[in-house]
């Protein structure tokens, strides 16, 4: 009886000093960041772990930059964009894949999966190609178009996988009251994939927002870059001298919204939507 | 409201044939049920006349239209789903009101409709919920509300009740044949349970194995099987079936046939295309059938006896059969297991298949229809 306590007791410990090592493990790097980033001067190489000074000086200076507001604007359209094309085009495909019968569905899907296996630079030289040709280097819009083609076979295969798991009654009950496949798509099917949505969305926006090679290579002047570029090309007074505290300010500044974001949506991301449509 | 016709339905999906050359009429307003054990078809059959699967070969007509190829929608049915398939994210009202809708009708009048209906169904109060934060019972009557509101000529059911528990099975069974009563639009049912297609048909579409076996009222089915399957089927407990063979025919009059346990009985059937010798079956309703206790050395031997309160159900065991004999006795009933009885039946209560399976044609049809009369008025 006794062992068996102490064995409870043991396991309940032990699971939550694991819990902190991983909370530890995972949080202490942006917490460290906001640390930094409220210091300035020689302050910056103390090592703190409290907020021992409060100072805005480097979120002023950094947002006083305009073209690190710019950044952040190209960021917002970037990502945006990106994920409502991908999001229009991955639930079309989905319903056709996942409740469509057709010949060489499972071939689609495949050569979808398979798309997404190219790593980015095999395919970098041949879409700065693709962008030159339609004239989008150095716009955003260029960011717009390859990061929709990255992000479409992932959100085309999670959005199949969840059209899949609705029940197939619900569907034919929507032919029977007369419905198109757009209308049955788009009053029956999209407002129980939510919690799909939220999910594919919010992972598309998340690597769009943090997409650094393509922007790196498809944008030129400062003007027109994304935020990860922006703020690895800060440069401090000399070439020897890294200015941490801008570094930190940005990073954190880029990084609130998608927390901001994750925490909204992370509501939406619960199932149980589609309690209620068949038994039970 | 509208007929329906089947004109040699097919239906195979990869090789195997789910329906095989099907025949049927469905008269404007009759209330018809399909039933038969599962995998027979007869889901399929309903998909087939709701437009959710196109025949491999044959037309269906509605209202003497062919419209094998229209939709669901152009074919004016309504259809009610075995698991609901309500909307989730809508209430009640949309979801009665989506078809309506779609059919661009104006808003006053999709209001007006949906009232109408939820009156109808009694679901005035629940409007506004949605399908989540209702009981089994009702969201079945907003399947159903669902499927009438753009009054279509033909209402389909798919197995509807089989979801629900027992009690409340039995009062939606009822609610259902109101409804039918109120309506009067032609109603295809598909169940497994034959209590429920005695109950709520107006005439049984019994299928095995992707063919019709027999159609008829509730009455004929059960009064005239047509063949062994029907026999065995309909009915509870099922009828007792009991190998025989013909002893003496005497052709358009009548037929001796030595009974398994029972000794030789003379039945008026038709076996003229039966030579003497050949094997038979004759069925016994447990309900058809009067025991007395026997001597210790003849008789049946009693194996059990269920008491049901109402009634008794006593099993017997027959030599050279491996199924028990179930017959009905009354309560309170005097017999005992390992008591020896005899079997007694009314030869016109028999009923006799040859050896396919085909029930013998009767001789006094006349009389049998006057019986028949008699306990229907009962």
């Amino acid at each position: 009886m006794n062992r068996k306590r102490l064995r409870k007791l043991v396991g309940k410990t032990g699971f939550g000093l694991l819990l902190s090592a991983i909370m530890l493990f995972t949080v202490f790097p942006f917490y460290y960041a906001i640390l930094t980033s409220f210091k300035s001067g020689s302050e910056l190489f103390k090592v703190d772990y409290w907020i021992t000074t409060f100072n805005l000086e480097n979120y002023q200076s950094v947002l006083g930059q305009s073209s690190f507001v710019s950044s952040i604007w190209n960021s917002i359209l970037v990502s945006t964009s990106a994920v409502a094309i991908a999001m229009g085009f991955g639930l079309t495909a989905a319903y056709a894949l996942g409740r469509v019968h057709f010949r060489g569905r499972g071939t689609v899907l495949m050569i979808v999966l398979g798309v997404s296996m190219f790593p980015q630079v095999a395919v970098l030289s041949g879409l700065f190609e693709v962008i030159r040709a339609f004239d989008l280097y150095n716009d955003p819009l260029s960011l717009v178009f390859s990061y929709t083609i990255f992000t479409l076979p992932f959100t085309v295969w999670v959005l199949t996988t969840f059209m899949r798991q609705l029940p197939k009654e619900l569907e034919e009950a929507a032919i029977v009251d007369g419905a198109s496949p757009v209308v049955t798509l788009f009053k029956v099917f999209i407002p129980l994939m939510g919690p799909a949505m939220a999910t594919t969305g919010l992972l598309a926006f998340i690597a769009a927002w943090n997409e650094f090679l393509f922007a790196l290579t498809f944008t030129l002047t400062d003007d027109q870059r994304t935020v990860p570029v922006a703020i690895a090309l800060i440069t401090g007074g000399s070439q020897h001298e890294l200015p941490w505290g801008h570094l930190m300010a940005a990073s954190v500044v880029v990084t609130v919204p998608l927390v901001v974001l994750v925490l909204i949506f992370q509501r939406r991301i619960v199932s149980g939507l589609t309690a209620g449509a068949v038994k039970g | 409201m509208a007929c329906v016709e089947l004109k040699k339905i097919n239906k195979t999906f990869g090789n195997i044939e789910i329906i095989q050359s099907v025949d049927l009429r469905v008269e404007d307003g009759e209330f018809v049920v399909f039933v038969g054990p599962s995998g027979c078809g007869k889901s399929t059959l309903l998909r087939l006349i709701a437009g959710l699967e196109e025949p491999t070969a044959g037309d269906i007509e509605i209202a003497g239209e062919v419209v094998t190829d229209l939709s669901p929608k152009e074919r004016g049915v309504g259809m009610v789903f075995q698991s609901y398939a309500l909307y989730p994210h809508m209430s009640v009202y949309e979801n009665i009101a989506f078809g309506l809708k779609l059919d661009k009708a104006n808003k006053g009048k999709v209001r007006e409709w949906v009232e109408k209906t939820a009156e109808i169904l009694q679901l005035t109060s629940l409007l506004q919920r949605k399908p989540r934060e209702l009981s089994g019972g009702q969201r079945q009557r907003v399947a159903i509300g669902r499927a009438m509101a753009r009054e279509p000529q033909i209402m389909l059911f798919d197995e509807p009740l089989s979801n629900l528990d027992a009690s409340l099975r039995v009062q939606m069974r009822t609610e259902i044949a109101k409804l039918h009563d109120r309506l009067q639009s032609t109603m295809i049912y598909v169940t497994h349970d034959q209590v429920e297609a005695m109950t709520l048909a107006d005439k049984i579409v019994v299928l095995n194995g992707g063919h019709i076996e027999q159609i008829g009222t509730p009455f004929e089915l059960y009064e005239t099987p047509a063949s062994l399957f029907v026999a065995g089927f309909i009915g509870s407990p099922k009828m007792n079936l009991i190998p025989a063979i013909v002893k003496a025919t005497s052709p358009g009059k009548s037929v001796d046939v030595e009974i398994c346990g029972m000794g030789t009985v003379t039945v008026e059937r038709d076996a003229s295309h039966m030579d003497d010798g050949t094997e038979m079956t004759v069925g016994l309703r447990p309900e058809h059938t009067r025991l007395s206790l026997s001597g210790p050395d003849s008789g049946l031997e009693v194996v059990n006896v269920e008491y049901l309160g109402n009634e008794a159900y006593v099993y017997l065991e027959m030599p050279g059969m491996n199924e028990l004999v179930v017959v009905r006795e009354s309560v309170p009933c005097q017999i005992r297991a390992g008591q020896r009885v005899t079997l007694n039946a009314d030869p016109e209560r028999l009923h006799v298949f040859d050896a396919d399976g085909h029930s013998l044609p009767r001789v006094g049809l006349r009389k049998e229809e006057d019986s028949v009369q008699q306990i229907a008025s009962h």
